[in-house]
C-alpha cells in the first residue's frame, strides 16, 4: 500500500504545474453553453494547445502517438489540470476517450494514420451513434441497419443522447449490418463523416433546459465501407473496449471537483448561517467522507489498472455506482446550504443540481451498473 | 503509487487467516458462542431464553495471537516487537473482524509495550471505549476509569459489556482498527450473501439470479470496496480526517451488509443457528466505540473549513490536527 509518488511523477507534477501556471491566464473567455461553434474552437484550442506541450493522448499507447504514460501519471494529469481550473476535455471527450482508443486498439495502420493525429492534435470532433430511442440500456438490441451497396454502407435509422453532434467532424456509429443473426452478433462498428448527405441533427433539450444532446435521424447515408473497424457483424466486441474507457477514467476530474464544491458549501454556510444547523453540518461531514473515500477508491483502481496494462475492469462500476449517487447527494445538499436561493436557477450549483440527476443514467443506469457487479464481480447468475 | 497490497503484506494476510481459520473455525466460533454446558450450570446473560454462563476467553488462542505477533504487530524490533506499521495492523484486525475473533483485541493491541505481558499475549488488557468497557471481567489488566461499572446483559454473546458514567476520549489508532475489524465483518457477510444466493433456489431458479436479490448483493460490495479504499488509505496517511471517514464509511458496510445478509438469507438468517447475527450483534458493539458517527461527521465538517494546502507561515486558526496547529 503505497499512496506516495516516485521522484519522476513528482517532477511530471511540478512541470505540469509550472506549464498550467503560464498557459491558463492566457486562454480566450469561455464561450456560452448554447455557442456550440464558440465551445468547439475553444474546446479544439485547449487540446493543440495540450498537444504542443506534449500533454496530449498522455494516457494513448505510443503507437498510436499517445505518451504511453502509466495510469498513475494520467491520473496527476487529470487531478492537477482540474485543481488549476483547467479547461474540461469537451468536444474532445468522444474522440480521446472512446473512438480513438477503439481505433488504436482495432484500427488498421491506414485507419490509425487517418483518424488519430487529428484528434491529438485538436483539429476533428468526434460524437458517439451508439443509443437509439429502443436501444438504450439494452444497448445490442439496436436497429439502425446498414446493407452493402459496392463500396459503401448504405445506412438509415436513428441516434439519440448524441453530444456535439451539430459541431462533429465524425461520428462512431454501431448499425445492424445482419439482422437474422443474435443480437450481439449482428453488429458494426463505422466512423461517419458527420457531412454526408442524409444526416438531420436535431438538438434535445434536457430538464436542466439547455440542449447538451442531439438526436441524429439517418436516411440511406453512404459510409465507405473502409471506414469500417474491426470485422462486419464484430462491432459489438469492438465497442466493449471503448466502454470500459468510459467507465475507468472519465470521472476523475470531477471528483477533485466535487470536493471543491464541498469546501465551498462549508464556507457558504458559514457565511449565511446555515452552518449552525447540525443536521446539515453533519451531512456535509459525511460528504467529505464519501468523497475522500470515492478519491482513494479512483487510486485503488488506477493501480489495478496499472497491473491490467492500462485497462479498466469492472471497479469502474462499483465506483460509477457510488460516485453518481454521492454527486446527487452533493447538489441536494447544496440546495439545502443555499435555502431559497437553492430554487434560483441564477444561482451556482443549482444547474449542477439539475445535471447530476443523469449521472445515474448516463453511461450505464444503475440498475445495469449493479447487474454488471454482481455477475461479473460476485459471479451470480444471469437472469431468464 | 502502488495503492495494492505488496508481497509481505499479502503473505501476512493470508498468514492471519490460516491462523484464524485453523484456531478459529466456524465451529469453535460455534462452540463460544454455546459452550457445552456443564450439569447444574447457572444460567447467564446473552443466551436465548437465559442460556449459559458469560463466555470465557480463551488464553490459549490468545498467548498463540500474542506468539504470532498480533498484539506486538506494530511495537519496534528494538522493543520485542514485530516493527510493522499501521497498514500491517490493519490487515490483521480485518482478518480478525472477518472471523469474528472475540476479545478486547484493540484494547490489547494497544497496550503492547505499555502493559507488560500485553504484546506476547500472556495478559489480557481491556480499556474502556466511548462509554463501554469490552471484556471487563475477564481482563488482567483494565485501563481507563471504570468507577461504578454497570454489567449490561450483552446483545453479542461473545463482547461482555459494563457501561461507564464518563467517556474515553477517542483514540484515533482505535478507531482505525475498529474500523478494519468492520471492514472484515462487512467482506464476510457480502461472501455469505453471495454464497447463499447461488445456492438457495425458489420458482426454479438460484434466488441470485433475481434481480432484486442481485442488486442487494452488489450495493454490500460497493460499500465493502468504498470502505476498502478509505481504510487502507488511513492505514497509510494516519491522517485524523482520514480516518475518521474510514470508520464511518466501515461501521456503515458492517451493520448495513449484515442487515442485507440477513434479508437474503429470508427465514433461515433469522436463526441463531445462522452467523449472520453474530456479525449484526458485533458490528453494532464496534460501532459504540469511540468515537461516534457524530463526532467523525463534525470533525469532518470541521476538515471542510481547514484550507486543503497548508499556507507557508499557519495561521493557527485552521481546525487541522497537526503539529503547526
Amino acid at each position: 500500500m503505497d499512496l506516495s509518488c516516485t521522484p519522476g511523477d513528482e517532477e511530471f507534477r511540478a512541470r505540469l504545474r509550472e506549464w498550467l501556471a503560464a498557459v491558463l491566464p492566457g486562454l480566450p473567455p469561455k464561450p456560452s453553453p448554447d455557442d456550440w461553434p464558440g465551445r468547439r474552437a475553444y474546446d479544439l484550442g485547449w487540446q493543440r494547445l495540450l498537444y504542443d506541450a506534449g500533454y496530449a493522448g498522455l494516457h494513448w499507447p505510443v503507437d498510436a502517438g499517445g505518451r504511453g504514460a502509466t495510469p498513475t501519471r494520467h491520473l496527476i494529469f487529470l487531478e492537477e489540470t482540474e485543481k488549476a481550473g483547467a479547461p474540461y476535455v469537451g468536444a474532445n471527450f468522444v474522440g480521446l476517450l472512446h473512438a480513438g482508443p477503439t481505433i488504436a486498439a482495432e484500427g488498421g495502420a491506414a485507419q490509425r494514420a487517418r483518424w488519430l493525429p487529428p484528434v491529438l492534435r485538436g483539429e476533428e470532433v468526434w460524437c458517439q451513434g451508439f443509443s437509439e430511442p429502443d436501444a438504450g440500456s439494452d444497448l445490442a438490441a439496436l436497429r439502425t441497419r446498414a446493407h452493402r451497396d459496392g463500396d459503401d454502407y448504405v445506412v438509415s435509422g436513428s441516434k439519440i443522447w448524441t453530444s456535439h453532434a451539430e459541431v462533429a467532424d465524425w461520428c462512431e456509429l454501431l448499425v445492424r449490418t445482419d439482422p437474422k443473426a443474435p443480437k450481439h452478433r449482428g453488429i458494426t462498428w463505422l466512423a461517419m463523416p458527420m457531412d454526408a448527405p442524409g444526416i438531420t441533427v436535431r438538438p434535445l433539450r434536457t430538464l436542466a433546459g439547455s440542449a447538451e444532446f442531439a438526436e441524429v435521424f439517418l436516411d440511406e447515408v453512404r459510409v465507405p465501407v473502409g471506414n469500417r473497424v474491426g470485422e462486419e457483424n464484430d462491432g459489438w466486441r469492438v465497442t466493449m473496449v471503448t466502454l470500459s474507457f468510459e467507465r475507468g477514467t472519465a470521472f476523475v476530474g470531477e471528483v477533485v471537483a466535487c470536493r471543491r464544491v464541498l469546501r465551498e458549501l462549508a464556507y457558504e454556510a458559514r457565511a449565511n448561517g446555515r452552518w449552525d444547523d447540525v443536521p446539515l453540518r453533519r451531512r456535509l461531514g459525511r460528504l467529505n467522507a464519501e468523497f475522500r473515500a470515492l478519491w482513494r477508491l479512483t487510486q485503488w483502481n488506477v493501480s489495478e489498472a496499472e497491473r491490467t496494462g492500462g485497462v479498466p475492469g469492472a471497479g469502474g462500476s462499483v465506483f460509477k455506482l457510488r460516485y453518481s449517487q454521492a454527486r446527487q447527494e452533493l447538489y441536494d445538499a447544496a440546495a439545502e446550504v443555499l435555502g431559497p436561493d437553492g430554487l434560483d436557477l441564477d444561482r451556482r450549483w443549482t444547474a449542477d443540481r439539475l445535471s447530476s440527476l443523469s449521472y445515474t443514467i448516463a453511461a450505464g443506469t444503475s440498475q445495469i451498473q449493479r447487474n454488471i457487479v454482481a455477475e461479473r464481480i460476485l459471479g451470480l447468475p444471469k437472469g431468464r | 503509487m502502488d495503492f495494492r497490497l505488496d508481497d509481505d503484506q499479502r503473505a501476512l494476510r493470508a498468514g492471519v487467516r490460516e491462523l484464524l481459520t485453523r484456531r478459529f473455525g466456524r465451529e469453535r466460533l460455534r462452540a463460544a458462542v454455546d459452550p457445552p454446558r456443564a450439569a447444574g450450570a447457572a444460567d447467564g446473560p446473552g443466551r436465548p431464553g437465559g442460556g449459559a454462563p458469560a463466555p470465557v476467553l480463551d488464553r490459549v488462542l490468545w498467548r498463540e495471537l500474542g506468539e504470532a505477533g498480533f498484539f506486538a504487530l506494530r511495537l519496534p524490533r528494538a522493543r520485542g516487537g514485530v516493527g510493522l506499521g499501521l497498514a500491517e495492523a490493519v490487515l490483521a484486525f480485518e482478518e480478525a473482524g472477518r472471523a469474528l475473533l472475540p476479545g478486547p483485541l484493540v484494547a490489547t493491541h494497544l497496550a503492547a509495550g505499555e502493559v507488560p505481558g500485553a504484546a506476547t499475549g500472556e495478559c489480557v488488557v481491556a480499556a474502556v471505549d466511548g462509554t463501554l468497557v469490552e471484556w471487563l471481567e475477564e481482563a488482567d489488566v483494565v485501563r481507563g476509569d471504570v468507577t461504578g461499572a454497570v454489567a449490561l446483559r450483552p446483545v453479542d454473546p461473545l463482547t461482555p459489556l459494563h457501561r461507564v458514567d464518563r467517556a474515553a476520549p477517542p483514540d484515533p489508532v482505535a478507531a482505525l482498527l475498529t474500523a478494519a475489524e468492520q471492514l472484515g465483518s462487512a467482506a464476510r457477510t457480502c461472501a455469505l450473501a453471495v454464497q447463499h444466493a447461488r445456492t438457495r433456489e425458489q420458482f426454479g431458479q438460484p434466488i441470485g439470479a433475481f434481480q432484486a436479490v442481485k442488486h442487494l448483493c452488489s450495493e454490500m460490495l460497493v460499500r465493502v470496496e468504498v470502505a476498502r479504499s478509505a481504510v487502507y488509505a488511513a492505514a497509510v496517511t494516519g491522517d485524523p480526517p482520514d480516518i475518521a471517514a474510514a470508520r464511518l464509511l466501515a461501521d456503515e458496510a458492517a451493520e448495513r451488509g449484515a442487515r442485507d445478509c440477513l434479508q437474503v438469507h429470508g427465514g433461515m438468517g433469522f436463526t441463531w443457528e445462522s452467523d449472520v447475527h453474530l456479525h449484526l450483534k458485533r458490528a453494532w458493539c464496534r460501532a459504540r466505540r469511540g468515537p461516534c458517527a457524530a463526532q467523525s461527521e463534525e470533525a469532518l465538517a470541521e476538515d471542510l473549513l481547514a484550507p486543503e494546502e497548508c499556507p507557508e507561515e499557519c495561521p493557527g486558526e485552521c481546525p487541522r490536527e497537526c503539529p503547526g496547529a
